[in-house]
């Protein structure tokens, strides 16, 4: 071929490339809009008033397509299947106690960023810190007064694909914010342990607003640590924990652990730890189980599992036994108020 | 360069991917992306042993090296559609190793290519347009991605279409501008198009390419084991970009969002130095440059371990600094190489100067880590700055005693 028919092939073929990726931009484009009608069968959603003042409901990041797509939605926790009340409010990741919520969202513009943003009572930001990648996990301690968000800060090309999480506390009284808490101490059978590869991810709070639980991942495995803010230290207490969830009177933690024999990619199953003998229980929810799991109540957890739409919220009884019921279709980062 | 454009374009279709790939796994699949980190560490290992088998492949005949390199971007090509099937972990997994292997197979005989495209005393500068080249490539893909993302809400599908059109134009450009270059001792035009039909190739040629006969060939070349010494030397004396990236970040308590933009200065740095350095190399010696590179990388170490009020200015001066070391010694070293192989050896012995040194930062990778675990961020970073300070005369005396 002489060159003016290779630049001939190359023009026509340059020509089908782009028109083939203008074309593909564009469906996706409109699938997006199609995202923003609800589909017949679906929940219904309404936008309406939520507050975290109101006692006996449940929130959570509404998937259900529609405008009122990622909207933080409300239902009594005595018919959750029912119609949502959806607050304008965009959360990628969700968590509310005492009238202080936490709301983990984008930031627009071309190119991604993320905030998390702390709520009042009324769900009306009260101050916004950026993160440095996309959010995964976010909690408030019960007072309301400690709250907590962990994002994947993801490897850029040069870092050759790791990833790596960055856990931040904030405290709304005294207003200090810990932007990472690998610069706590961690502490393994009462002697430092230093690493290169510390990640920190979900956070679990005390009552007492000091202690908290959270995950290490270091050297391949994870542990269960146990944070004392004041001191700014982490312990190591348990390994094969992750996200940790701590019951309402503050005995039992339920938890995911990575069970042998399971695949490699799914390889979670949820168990409750009781903290004072030691013992673990695994659950009846017989599926890998990828989230921080939240107390419903003394007796129940509620955590999601991809579904058709995202995510669906299932809840377990947490003494073992029982079976996983469907609780919410469409929803995640669930959470109740008192 | 031709070369430089197949680079560019593929590395605007990686970079897409790699932009949108955490952002596709949580948001658009749902994934735990630490799962998938895991995951992809076990496959990182395939780049090492597809480069030595492209390298290899490459100099078994007259038409491989562009052949070798094609399938290499080819396969890289048809992994970004096969993305818009991969649900699971695994299967993404699967896809991004069988890119890596793609990436492998291709480097060596594309940097051989470069290096038999022109006269052995423009070596650096031919090395220094690729590599520019590949580093805007690098930038703009994030921006292409984003813009895709932004129009279509979610339309990780169209990315990752739009990353396989750019990668198949890549394909395409290779295709059609570049030739092989014919190795003047290499059989007859009949033999080699027998060659290139896929018969076999003469006794004479299969005896020369056995894995074992090519290494011991390579070996006795004249520099070739001294060179490769130098640079796994100093590789093992080289930190890796994240961990200076986080002791910045640490020094200097940068906001978090402003993380992601440190290698962006990097590589700003590397762009805008890779031409020039890499033509000082052809005019002042590329060991020389080499060597000098290093020497800019001990300032980066001193930068960030030093006591300083300077701020960002500071660290924006290590950024650029850290480019500059990369556009002194990552085509520099193929420049250097270059002219020491002949054609017929020249992808292997590429990719082995290459292997030797990504092994090398692999382990001083592994040791930082312990150090850094038993000294501490800055202790970690001081042994490393005494050890290059250690290396670098280590090497230049080996390197006047080659010249001699």
């Amino acid at each position: 071929m002489n060159l003016r028919s290779r630049l001939l092939v190359l023009v026509l073929a340059t020509a089908v490339l782009a028109a083939i990726a203008v074309v593909a931009t564009l469906r996706a484009a409109d699938r997006a809009a199609e995202r923003e009608h609800a589909r017949p069968g679906d929940p219904v959603a309404r936008a309406g008033a939520v507050t975290l003042g109101q006692p006996g409901r449940l929130l959570f990041r509404n998937l259900a397509w529609g405008p009122q797509r990622d909207h933080v939605s409300s239902v009594p926790l005595t018919a959750p299947a029912g119609p949502r009340t959806s607050a304008p409010r965009d959360c990628l990741r969700f968590h509310a106690a005492a009238g202080t919520g936490i709301c983990l969202r984008a930031t627009g513009g071309v190119v991604p960023g993320h905030e998390a943003v702390l709520l009042d009572g009324q769900l009306r930001p009260v101050r916004a810190f950026p993160v440095p990648g996309m959010p995964t996990r976010a909690r408030v301690s019960p007072s309301g007064r400690l709250a907590a968000w962990t994002v994947f800060v993801s490897g850029d090309s040069y870092a050759g694909g790791a990833f790596s999480t960055r856990t931040a506390l904030y405290d709304t009284r005294t207003g200090t914010l810990r932007p990472d808490l690998e610069k706590f101490t961690v502490l393994k059978d009462g002697r430092r342990h230093r690493a290169v590869d510390h990640n920190f991810w979900g956070v679990t709070f005390a009552a007492d607003d000091n202690r908290f639980y959270a995950t290490l991942a270091t050297g391949g495995r994870t542990y269960l640590v146990a944070g004392d803010l004041a001191r700014r230290t982490l312990r190591i207490l348990r390994e094969n924990v992750e996200c940790p969830s701590l019951s309402p009177d503050g005995t039992r933690v339920a938890f995911k652990k990575r069970v042998p024999g399971a695949p490699a990619a799914t390889p979670w199953r949820l168990h409750v730890l009781d903290l004072r003998t030691g013992q673990e229980r695994a659950l009846a929810e017989r599926r890998s189980v990828d989230d921080q799991a939240l107390w419903l109540d003394g007796h129940t957890l509620l955590y999601a599992l991809p579904g058709d739409f995202g995510a669906d919220l299932w809840s377990v009884p947490a003494a073992g036994g029982g079976s996983p019921r469907m609780i919410v279709k469409s929803g995640t980062s669930p959470a109740v108020t008192a | 360069m031709a070369l430089g454009a197949v680079s560019l374009v593929t590395d605007v279709s990686a970079e897409m991917i790699t932009a949108v790939l955490p952002l596709y796994l949580v948001v658009g699949l749902g994934m735990s992306p630490l799962a998938f980190g895991a995951l992809d560490g076990l496959y990182q290992g395939a780049t090492v042993l597809s480069r030595l088998a492209g390298g290899h492949l490459a100099d078994r005949g007259a038409q491989r090296r562009k052949r070798v390199a094609g399938s290499g971007y080819a396969l890289s090509a048809c992994c970004k559609l096969a993305l818009l099937a991969a649900t699971t972990p695994a299967a993404v997994g699967a896809v991004l190793a069988a890119d890596r292997t793609g990436k492998g197979l291709r480097t060596a005989p594309r940097d051989a290519l470069i290096s038999l495209s022109c006269r052995p005393e423009e070596q650096g500068r031919a090395f220094g347009v690729h590599r520019a080249m590949d580093t805007a490539g690098a930038l703009l893909g994030p921006l292409v991605a984003f813009a895709v993302l932004w129009a279509a809400h979610d339309g990780y599908d169209a990315v990752f279409v739009v990353s396989f059109c750019a990668a198949a134009l890549g394909v395409l450009l290779l295709v059609l501008f570049i030739r092989d270059v014919r190795d003047a001792r290499e059989p007859s035009s009949g033999t080699g198009r027998a060659e290139a039909a896929g018969a076999s190739s003469s006794p004479q040629v299969r005896a020369r390419v056995r894995p074992r006969g090519t290494l011991r060939t390579l070996v006795r070349i004249p520099g070739l084991p001294r060179l490769c010494l130098v640079a796994a030397l100093l590789g093992v004396v080289t930190v890796s970009d994240s961990f200076l990236y986080l002791l910045l970040q640490r020094r200097l308590d940068l906001p978090a969002p402003y993380f992601p933009l440190l290698p962006v200065g990097t590589a700003a740095g590397f762009l805008l130095l890779a031409v020039p350095l890499g033509r000082l190399a052809d005019r002042i010696g590329r060991r020389q440059v080499f060597l000098a590179g290093h020497a800019v990388l001990l300032v980066v170490y001193v930068l960030v371990l030093a006591p300083w009020g300077g701020g960002p200015a500071a660290a924006l001066c290590a950024l650029l600094l850290l480019g500059a070391f990369y556009a002194a010694t990552d085509g520099v070293l193929m420049a250097a190489a270059g002219p020491l192989l002949p054609p017929r050896l020249k992808a292997g012995g590429l990719a082995l100067v290459q292997t030797a040194q990504a092994l090398a930062r692999l382990t001083g990778s592994l040791l930082f880590g312990a150090a850094w675990m038993s000294f501490g961020p800055e202790g970690a970073m001081t042994t490393a700055a005494v050890a290059l300070i250690v290396a670098v005369p280590v090497a230049a005396a080996f390197h006047r005693r080659s010249r001699a």
